[in-house]
């Protein structure tokens, strides 16, 4: 369904290189998640696909059309939610639905089965001007006019920006059931816990692709094994692991830290070490690795 | 053990609109601090008077030692401040923002020499000092941002979002300074919308409509209410609030 | 004291870092000292006139002799009779008309006191002025000149008569030209300001990807501009003709017309404008630099543009307010009606077509 062979973009005549030799593919109902920090080219890449830009090197295409030849035809199947908010401030919900409705020639009620789930939620706010919604109902109305014409693919760039984790959880039941409903999804986020709802994601930094990969694949592939350890002073703890000759890496990661050491069986080693520099309530455990290590794991080497 | 923050009631109101209701609660020296809440609970406005920067409309707050309501400006020395947009110059080079808010802080020339240069061996951006701070990677920005915001070694220092949009390494690195920096003793006061940094945080509380509805250790709070991550506390409660529309 | 020092120190670095507000701090002054101390003046030369002769005499010709050589008036033509004064007045270029009656200098000399008819064009009273009383100073020079000894002086009194505004009311000057402004303003600047806030807020993005074609977004942008100005065309002469007193010579329809087609210049300007800026404060900028400040300097109502050095005339004969300013003054204040004023407003024209095309070229339908 899209299709990116090498494709190279730098900004400021060559001074900025946004994106570098990504090549990439996502299959048709598919829900392909870029996960990425800010910085990483993930919106270079979307308004790329989307026609908005012209790439220095490489070709793509959505749905067998070329973006730089086809862009009108691609233009009108795919729909689009760009970074930052962006419908109209000083117009209301309503307003903005019935205007995007008459830019793809359709109605509220036609497209009504598409964007129920999400309508009925604003709906007691129909006269309120856009501007004045809270995070996640604009959110919610921008994917409204998004979808309003029924596209075969849809690209959101960081919807859940800035957004609390409420609202985000419920965005991502609405784009599951979307997906569901056989809408290609191609979403953007910088948040490492929403990648785990996709079929497949990408990891970019820097302007490259760093691996391709169902999440389990992404997983699976870290190269060694991972260690979550606790103990009752968890900064102390910090210091001492980093301080311990046989550590690769250590880092906070929630309530526990995740290490990982030169050697593959540190456990019973760890333990009696932590337990001489005076810690207590000890837990070590073998464990799986989460999308996070391995975008830092991928990013060191 | 004199708390370094005190909050006894306080409450903002806007005409008939109350923004934070009655919340009370203490802070102690070293202690990092998790204010969480959705958007629109009322974070913001809370911290802003925490930090002198609006009045209170009922209730006490004693920040630093001082009254909020009756000394604001005092508080404002005592304490540093840093938001997501990282109140940093992007037209000034590194070492001239440090300079800069050397002096905003009233550092004597010879003080901001010092702290600057361990500032810069700190963060090892020795090569960079002469850049202006707009070219360099955003995670590099936050922990220049917020070394700079504790450049006179408040008692506390106030993070409003600091880490949004990066990636997990320079989170993870920015952390460490956040640790490093309670172990001196100053207080960390954070708002975060990622539950997992809500782990990181010795004590914190969830604000819901203006109140405070969860204040404990992380681990207090997942025992309490039985499950397994901050994140299903936090769900558990924000999904209650009114004020988020 | 150090504080606001550091402060002070801190804007000007961030000062001397903004390439672009620099030029306008130190650049833009530069040139408005040059234009106004060098280029741009009140002062008239070679102001073009006619002359009718009847009398053909020694006092007729020593007159106009110096006047000719006063460097002030440049002589364009010399008529027949009177009725050649008006059309010569209509070609436009014509400031002021001289009639010596028959036997002038026979007159002069014998009673010590003739008359001669001064015509003056005081659709901008101003120059009228100025140009009546350079002429009435070197027609007193003469006087005195004539026989300095003789005891009772001579005296050549100018009958004046101010055209297509007797009053001299300053209005039919600046009427025409707070019109060519008005409109401007809200064509080239509100309509580059709306495109680009599009473009800023990120509205312009999801529009382009629609299927939508980019023809459409401009044209909405531009229609509601269009109207506006036409409503506050039709009320500044609403309240030029009742409230300030200035008739309408001239044909209305004929008037909104030209109106119609220099609108659509300024809209496309408008357009061309919001294709090469990126954010509402430099649209705002670039509307003001390019279309306001040319546009008052250059547009010939505020300095004469016979008076400016060559370069400048060449200059303004590029802003088109400055065409829009003429028919409008020929057509409101002459009662002229479209064969005096065809050559302007093919130009006029010209240029509409001109940028509308340009402007249409460069908008693209991607984002660089």
């Amino acid at each position: 369904m899209i299709e990116l062979n090498h494709i190279s973009k730098a900004y400021k005549e060559g001074a900025v290189k946004a994106l570098a030799d990504i090549t990439l593919c996502v299959n048709e109902g598919e829900l392909f998640g870029l996960i990425g920090p800010d910085g990483s080219g993930k919106t270079s890449l979307f308004q790329l696909i989307t026609t908005l830009r012209l790439a220095d090197i490489g070709s793509a295409s959505v749905n067998g059309l070329d973006v730089v030849k086809d862009y009108a035809a691609i233009r009108a199947i795919i729909g689009y939610m760009p970074g930052k908010f962006s419908l109209y401030q000083d117009l209301t919900v309503k307003e903005n639905l019935t205007f995007f409705c008459s830019i793809f020639r359709t109605t509220i009620q036609a497209s009504q089965g598409l964007i129920n789930d999400i309508y009925v939620q604003l709906k007691p706010f129909e006269h309120r001007l856009a501007g004045q919604l809270s995070g996640g109902m604009k959110q919610k109305l921008a994917l409204c006019c998004a979808l309003i014409h029924k596209p075969k693919v849809l690209f959101l760039d960081e919807p859940t920006t800035g957004v609390d984790a409420v609202s985000r959880r419920e965005f991502w039941e609405m784009l599951k059931r979307l997906n569901a409903s056989g809408i290609t999804i191609m979403v953007s986020t910088a948040y490492m816990d929403e990648a785990i709802q996709c079929k497949r994601i990408g990891l970019i930094q820097s302007g490259k692709l760093l691996s391709t990969d169902t999440p389990e694949g992404i997983i699976n592939s870290f190269p060694d094994p991972l260690f979550a350890i606790r103990s009752e002073d968890i900064r102390k703890l910090l210091k001492d692991l980093r301080a311990y000759g046989k550590t690769k890496s250590c880092y906070a990661s929630g309530e526990y830290l995740h290490a990982t050491f030169l050697n593959d069986n540190p456990s019973e080693e760890v333990f009696a070490l932590l337990q001489k520099l005076g810690h207590h309530s000890i837990e070590i455990k073998k464990s799986t690795p989460t999308v996070e290590d391995s975008f830092i794991q991928l990013m060191k080497s | 053990m004199n708390a370094v923050i005190k909050a006894d009631r306080l409450t903002k109101q806007f005409g008939d609109f109350v923004a934070v209701d009655h919340i009370s609660f203490e802070i102690n020296p070293g202690e990092i601090f998790g204010f969480l809440g959705a958007n629109g609970a009322g974070k913001t406005t809370a911290m802003r008077m925490l930090c002198g920067l609006s009045r209170p409309s009922s209730g006490r707050a004693e920040v630093a030692g001082f009254d909020a309501a009756r000394y604001p400006e005092e508080i404002k020395k005592h304490i540093g401040y840093m938001s997501q947009r990282f109140s940093l110059y992007g037209d000034l080079t590194v070492a001239e923002n440090i300079r800069f808010f050397g002096g905003v802080y009233g550092l004597g020339r010879r003080q901001i020499k010092e702290k600057s240069n361990e500032l810069i061996a700190r963060l090892q951006l020795q090569k960079e000092a002469g850049q202006l701070v707009r070219s360099l990677p955003l995670g590099w920005k936050q922990r220049l941002a917020f070394s700079i915001a504790i450049l006179h070694d408040p008692k506390i220092v106030f993070l409003d979002e600091p880490t949004g949009g990066v990636d997990p390494l320079s989170r993870k690195q920015f952390w460490d300074l956040i640790y490093e920096t309670a172990d001196k003793g100053i207080t960390i006061f954070v708002t975060t919308h990622y539950l997992d940094e809500a782990e990181y945080c010795d004590r914190l509380s969830i604000m819901v409509d203006g109140r405070i509805d969860v204040l404990g250790s992380p681990g207090e709070l997942k025992a309490k209410f039985k499950v397994e991550t901050m994140e299903d506390v936090f769900y558990l409660f924000a999904r209650r609030a009114k004020n988020t529309e | 004291m150090d504080r606001l020092l550091n402060f002070i120190k801190k804007e000007f670095l961030q000062v001397f870092r903004d390439r672009k507000s620099l030029l306008m701090l130190i650049g833009l002054p530069v040139v408005q000292i040059v234009l106004f101390g060098f280029a741009l003046t009140n002062e008239i030369k070679n102001a073009k006139i006619v002359v009718v002769d009847f009398a053909k005499d020694i006092g007729s010709q020593q007159i106009i002799t110096k006047l000719a050589s006063s460097g002030y008036f440049q002589i364009k033509k010399t008529l027949m009779n009177h009725d050649q004064i008006e059309a010569a007045f209509k070609e436009g270029n014509v400031k002021l008309a001289i009639v010596f009656p028959d036997h002038f200098y026979e007159e002069l000399l014998h009673l010590h006191s003739a008359r001669i008819e001064v015509l003056a064009d005081a659709s901008d009273p101003n120059t009228a002025t100025t140009l009546v009383n350079y002429i009435t100073s070197i027609i007193n020079d003469y006087d005195g000149q004539l026989l300095p000894s003789a005891d009772v002086p001579y005296q050549i009194t100018p009958e004046i008569r101010m055209l297509y505004n007797p009053d001299l009311k300053g209005a039919p000057n600046f009427v025409p030209g707070v019109m060519a402004m008005v409109l401007l303003l809200i064509c080239v600047m509100m309509t580059s300001i709306s495109i680009v806030r599009e473009k800023e807020l990120g509205t312009m993005e999801v529009l382009l990807v629609s299927p939508v074609r980019p023809i459409m977004v401009i044209v909405s942008k531009m229609i509601p501009y269009l109207v506006i100005s036409l409503v506050d065309l039709a009320s500044i002469l609403l309240l030029s003709v009742y409230a300030l007193g200035l008739p309408i010579r001239g044909s209305i329809v004929l008037l909104f017309a030209i109106s119609f087609v220099f609108i659509i210049t300024a809209l496309s300007l408008g357009l061309l404008i919001s294709t090469v800026t990126s954010s509402q404060e430099s649209a705002m900028t670039l509307s003001m630099l390019s279309m306001m400040l040319p546009t008052t300097i250059l547009g010939g109502y505020m300095f004469p543009i016979e008076n400016m050095p060559v370069p400048l005339q060449l200059l303004s004969n590029v802003v088109p307010a400055r065409w829009y300013y003429i028919i409008i003054k020929a057509v409101m204040l002459k009662g002229l009606g479209f064969s005096y004023i065809w050559k302007e407003t093919l130009i006029l024209s010209g240029m509409a077509i001109f940028f509308l095309v340009v402007s249409l070229r460069n908008f693209k339908p991607r984002l660089e």
